[in-house]
């Protein structure tokens, strides 16, 4: 289980213009100003469950995951992980966590996976048996075998990603920190890491907890959603609850099987996209029965799809919405 | 806690084997550290080339040949570059992957140096050796008790050397970029540690200093048991003084990291 209880992390930052007077007078002068990356955050996520954090860039989703993972100390409140502090980095809890950052590797960069694997067996205490049977596991699963034996500098990053991730799940932790594990991935590679990351969550009731730019992954892992925006949280719990209660239009689209005119089409609905013959109308809960109706037994659509808006606009209005809300302040 | 020590021992072996390849995969720029450790050998030639006019501080030109050729295999075998490592892991934020291993970074940083140790041998040691036995053998003890003391003198020199870098390198947690104190340390180490010339022949109030600083403890102590002709009594005084220099280094690099890792920032991603 992780607990976090008015979590807090502040940052000193020091602020300097640009040019050569400005860097002078820094020489003699600074100013600092304190960031609140993290201010005042609590929640609870109980094991086995996936959730995914969310917000914009610098809202503070990375150092929380930092926190929990006990590289950063909190400035302040309390947080707790499988029973232990984070931050004190006691080796039965660093036994039970992984972290996994897209943008940064354990992976020795000159040496082949496996000896980053070997250490990690060693170090881990990971009896040899149980290495065997893991590694043999996440070989299959993640495609590794050609990919382990070569230097890791020789790797693309997609398959450093995939040997990353069997580094990090070597010791078969219970809890999982992913931060933007599919940073910079084709899609293909994304859905396979997506995959992976599910079917592990299912078959070791491992805690996930997921930041992702890729709004695609979150919807596809993460039943549960923690909107995080200048430090503090903004929604928990549901995703489909919090797409519901910002925008419960439907998003549906059909493609047309002849002309009809944008006036025709904007009775039914707001017309997002309107693109030769493919339309994308926002419609209210209580009138899609009979747009649905119309589109296909009056205008006879080739083909129709009602989906909820993307997590993106969501997303999107509600962070415009408090940047405004902040600068008007 | 005794889990802990445990499970690190266990690991070392392995941590020793991937050191190993480490050193082997960064073969070139291996080579080029080791060669800029070699000022003992142009400290030689300009010393034997003062004591061709005569002995000089009580030194002959086999005195300074012994002399300097234990420098150097003192240095080859204690020198590392941890202060550097722990700089760049800690500016970069490499560091973080570090932290979420069981294991103490200090030992994980001690076994990839202790693994690159017999390479560094391999290179510097033969010829080291050849020229020793050339001409400075006869200023070489031969007396059985100070060649086996040199043993833990030289670990106690390693260790103490890796504390404080160790500790030097920590510092970046503090000031990010620290690699002009590494440079002031090594100006220091260079005067009073017995490195560019005998302490002995170093004026009296360097000498003085000398002995209230570490420096020496890393490097003039072990040249002293292989050079130097030592009653039972100084070599047992000499590895207590080490053994007193260990146990401070070691709590100075504990304290420094302690207090360091609090205001790490994990920078990057």
């Amino acid at each position: 289980m992780i607990r976090a209880r008015e979590l807090t992390k502040h940052f000193r930052v020091h602020r300097r213009p640009p040019g050569f007077v400005a860097a002078v007078r820094s020489l003699f002068h600074r100013s600092y100003e304190v960031v609140k990356a993290v201010d005042g955050v609590s929640f609870t996520i109980e094991r086995g469950e996936r959730v995914g954090f969310l917000g914009p860039n610098g809202a503070g989703k990375t150092t929380t995951l930092k926190v929990l993972s006990g590289l950063l100390h909190p400035t302040s409140g309390e947080v707790e992980v499988e029973g232990h502090v984070p931050f004190r980095r006691e080796a039965a809890l660093l036994a039970q966590i992984t972290l996994v950052m897209g943008q940064k590797s354990q992976l020795i960069w000159d040496l082949p996976p496996a000896e980053t694997y070997a250490m990690n067996r060693a170090i881990f205490d990971v009896p040899r048996a149980e290495f065997d049977d893991t590694l043999a596991e996440l070989t299959e699963l993640l495609e590794l075998a050609p990919l382990i034996d070569k230097p890791t500098r020789q790797l693309s990053l997609g398959e450093r990603m995939k040997c990353e991730l069997a580094a990090a799940l070597l010791h078969r932790p219970t809890t999982l920190f992913l931060d933007e594990p599919t940073i910079g991935l084709d899609v293909a590679m994304q859905v396979a890491i997506r995959d992976f990351v599910r079917s592990y969550n299912q078959r070791r009731e491992a805690t996930v907890l997921l930041t992702s730019h890729y709004m695609d992954d979150v919807v596809a892992l993460c039943p549960r959603i923690i909107v995080i925006d200048n430090g503090k949280i903004i929604h928990d719990g549901d995703l489909r609850q919090l797409i519901k209660k910002r925008d419960p239009d439907k998003r549906v689209s059909f493609t047309l099987v002849g002309p009809v005119e944008s006036d025709a089409l904007a009775k039914l609905g707001t017309v997002l996209a309107h693109d030769g013959q493919r339309v994308t109308l926002r419609v209210g809960e209580r009138e899609l029965p009979g747009v649905v109706g119309h589109v296909l037994g009056v205008l006879h659509a080739a083909d129709l799809a009602i989906e909820d808006p993307p997590l993106e606009d969501v997303l999107r209005a509600m962070f415009g919405e408090r940047r405004e809300a902040r600068d008007s302040a | 806690m005794r889990r802990g020590a445990a499970r690190t021992l266990r690991a070392m072996p392995t941590l020793l084997r991937v050191g190993v390849a480490e050193t082997v995969a960064y073969r070139a720029e291996f080579l080029v550290w080791i060669l800029t450790t070699t000022q003992p050998l142009i400290m030689l030639g300009l010393w034997t080339f003062v004591a061709g006019f005569g002995t000089f501080g009580g030194y002959s030109a086999n005195d300074f040949t012994a002399y300097f050729l234990a420098d150097l295999i003192v240095r080859q075998l204690t020198g590392n570059w941890v202060a550097w490592q722990l700089m760049e892991d800690i500016r970069l934020g490499t560091m973080s992957m570090r932290l979420l291993r069981p294991i103490h970074p200090f030992f994980a940083y001690a076994s990839s140096h202790v693994a690159a140790i017999p390479f560094r041998a391999v290179v510097m040691l033969p010829i080291a050796f050849i020229l020793l036995v050339s001409s400075g053998a006869s200023s070489l003890t031969t007396d059985p008790a100070q060649i086996i003391a040199f043993v833990p003198s030289l670990l106690l020199a390693w260790l103490i050397t890796f504390c404080v870098m160790f500790a030097l390198g920590s510092l970046a947690f503090f000031i990010t970029q620290t690699s002009a104190l590494a440079d002031v340390y090594f100006g220091l180490f260079q005067i009073f540690s017995g490195y560019i010339m005998p302490l002995e022949i170093m004026p009296r109030p360097i000498q003085v200093i000398a002995s209230w600083l570490p420096f020496k403890y890393t490097l003039a102590v072990p040249i002293q048991l292989l050079t130097k002709s030592l009653s039972p009594h100084d070599i047992a005084v000499l590895l207590a003084q080490q053994a007193a220099w260990t146990a401070i280094m070691l709590a100075v690099a504990m304290s420094v990291w302690r207090l360091g890792i609090k205001r790490y920032e994990a920078v990057g991603n």
